[in-house]
């Protein structure tokens, strides 16, 4: 079952999210887009078909749709209801100009993939590892520029995204027990960072990380 | 030269008003109303063609020139722009550049007659107009030119006519992204409704129908046969795109192409019934996203 166009349909769909993340105001969307991101990537291990055993890539593809499909938005929607914070209001760098930064970056992991010497040739199309490089630059790109600590969680999980594409990309086989402690450690850091901002909101009314270094006593 | 050559200039000439008819009666119906006439601006446009013209004391000869200058510019890229399949009537390497600068021109001198009647209004309207077709232009330029790479010509009815189904099957994503990039264009060129309303006069949001404020009677009439046809050759390419139908055989070409181009309008008219006209700063995202669609398109396309 190796579809190229449907690999390429994934790895643009992926790229399109990305966009939408840093082009939108709305923290909702921004969490239904990590959403649809965690789903997309997550079924790549099926499409590329290069394990010699079927059942473990569809295992992995269930965990990991469960986990970044469903339980992380439902989580991180939660939290957003509960502090009652519905907006991105002013990020250090705006939107236009996030938009054209992830171009860049775009063009330059593309760059950077095609000149880059990998251990091995990547699998499933060429653009894999660039797709999966652009996405760890997008989700670092929000941590840094986005102020509500939602922003954050949400940047760790597509950073989280993308080295799955990358690593998805350059290693055939990981073990699967590898990819589920992946897995295992992505969700305990976003359970946990959402009790952290859910507590501080309840403490200190807002969710602003650049007011945080103001918290003591 | 083949008599079918003629069939794509034709129907844009003859048919460009109606196509505003089926958006306008698409736009009624979902407001309840029973609607305007199909054929309403064949009517307004003999109305207009019939009376007189008033002229400000303060505007020189290039408000009486812009319209016609327009149209007579908007006229020629009709006679580029394919039907589907069907070719223009006139394609050389390079037509490509000629259509988009003369539709700058086009809108340049409709400036300039803005700017020429003195009216600050006016003045501010132009702005925007030239705003926004800054941001527009290298979405358009972009798209076309994945069309020219995948049909390794620079000609507009070659790479339109090379649009087919196995290229759909084979570079589908690509064309997917050119598909929506040209129709937020089609949308932002044409003052249609997430980023202007055509039908308000007298708003201070709106963008392109300000600038023709003063004009009246045939002026009046180029504007509007004008930005007509305008739709009609954006329309056209997008439909082109999204229809593969290259049957070679004329008639059907031409008959399936306008089968799009009425249901093109149906969903134009659909958009603009179901979406609010965005916020005067939010447009620029809209624009700047339809941009990043077109480069991403290009760099699929080329890599």
């Amino acid at each position: 079952m190796n579809h190229p166009s449907l690999i390429e349909a994934v790895l643009v769909t992926v790229v399109l999210t990305n966009l939408q993340l840093l082009g939108s105001s709305r923290l909702k969307i921004c969490i239904h887009m990590v959403g649809l991101q965690g789903i997309v990537a997550g079924l790549l291990p099926v499409l590329l078909d290069h394990e010699a055993n079927p059942l473990r890539a569809w295992l992995l593809v269930v965990g990991s749709v469960a986990i970044k499909g469903i339980v992380f938005p439902k989580l991180l929607l939660r939290v957003l209801r509960d502090a009652g914070v519905c907006r991105e209001v002013e990020p250090f760098v705006g939107y236009i100009l996030s938009l054209l930064a992830a171009v860049s970056a775009l063009m330059f992991s593309l760059w950077m993939g095609s000149t880059l010497v990998l251990p091995q040739a990547p699998v499933g199309t060429t653009l894999m590892a660039p797709v999966g490089f652009t996405t760890i630059l997008v989700g670092l790109l929000v941590i840094i520029t986005r102020r509500k600590a939602i922003s954050q969680v949400i940047g760790y999980v597509v950073v989280e995204n993308g080295i799955y594409i990358f690593g998805v990309a350059l290693v055939g086989g990981v073990p699967m027990l590898v990819e589920l402690g992946v897995l295992m450690d992505a969700f305990v850091a976003v359970f946990l960072m959402g009790i952290a901002v859910y507590k501080i909101s309840r403490e200190f009314d807002h969710i602003d990380v650049d007011r945080l270094n103001r918290m003591q006593g | 030269m083949d008599a079918t050559a003629l069939l794509a200039p034709l129907a844009a000439l003859v048919l460009a008003p109606l196509f505003l008819g089926i958006i306008n009666r698409t736009k009624a119906f979902f407001a309840g109303r029973h609607g305007q006439p199909l054929f309403q601006l064949y009517f307004d446009l003999q109305k207009l063609l019939g009376k007189g013209a008033t002229y400000s004391r303060t505007s020189t000869w290039i408000v009486r020139g812009g319209p016609i200058i327009g149209l007579a510019a908007l006229m020629v890229v009709v006679l580029l722009v394919p039907l589907g399949g069907l070719s223009g009537l006139v394609r050389f390497p390079g037509d490509l550049l000629l259509f988009a600068y003369l539709l700058s021109m086009a809108r340049f001198f409709t400036v300039l007659a803005a700017l020429d009647v003195g009216s600050s209004f006016e003045g501010m309207g132009a702005s925007r107009e030239v705003f926004f077709s800054t941001l527009t232009e290298p979405t358009l330029m972009l798209s076309l030119a994945v069309l020219a790479h995948q049909s390794h010509s620079l000609s507009l009815s070659s790479a339109l006519g090379a649009v087919t189904v196995t290229s759909w099957l084979q570079h589908g994503t690509s064309l997917v992204l050119v598909f929506v990039a040209l129709l937020v264009v089609c949308l932002a060129e044409n003052a249609r409704i997430p980023i202007d309303d055509p039908n308000t006069h007298l708003e201070l949001t709106m963008i392109h129908e300000v600038m023709v404020l003063d004009h009246g009677g045939p002026d009046l009439a180029f504007i509007l046969y004008g930005s007509a046809l305008k739709l009609w050759i954006f329309a056209s390419l997008v439909v082109g795109l999204v229809l593969p139908v290259r049957t070679g055989v004329a008639f059907l070409d031409l008959g399936s192409m306008l089968l799009g181009m009425g249901l093109l309008a149906i969903v134009l008219g659909c958009i603009e019934s179901t979406m609010a006209r965005l916020r005067l700063l939010r447009v620029p995202n809209l624009l700047v996203g339809a941009t990043t669609l077109a480069t991403l398109a290009l760099v699929l396309a080329v890599r």
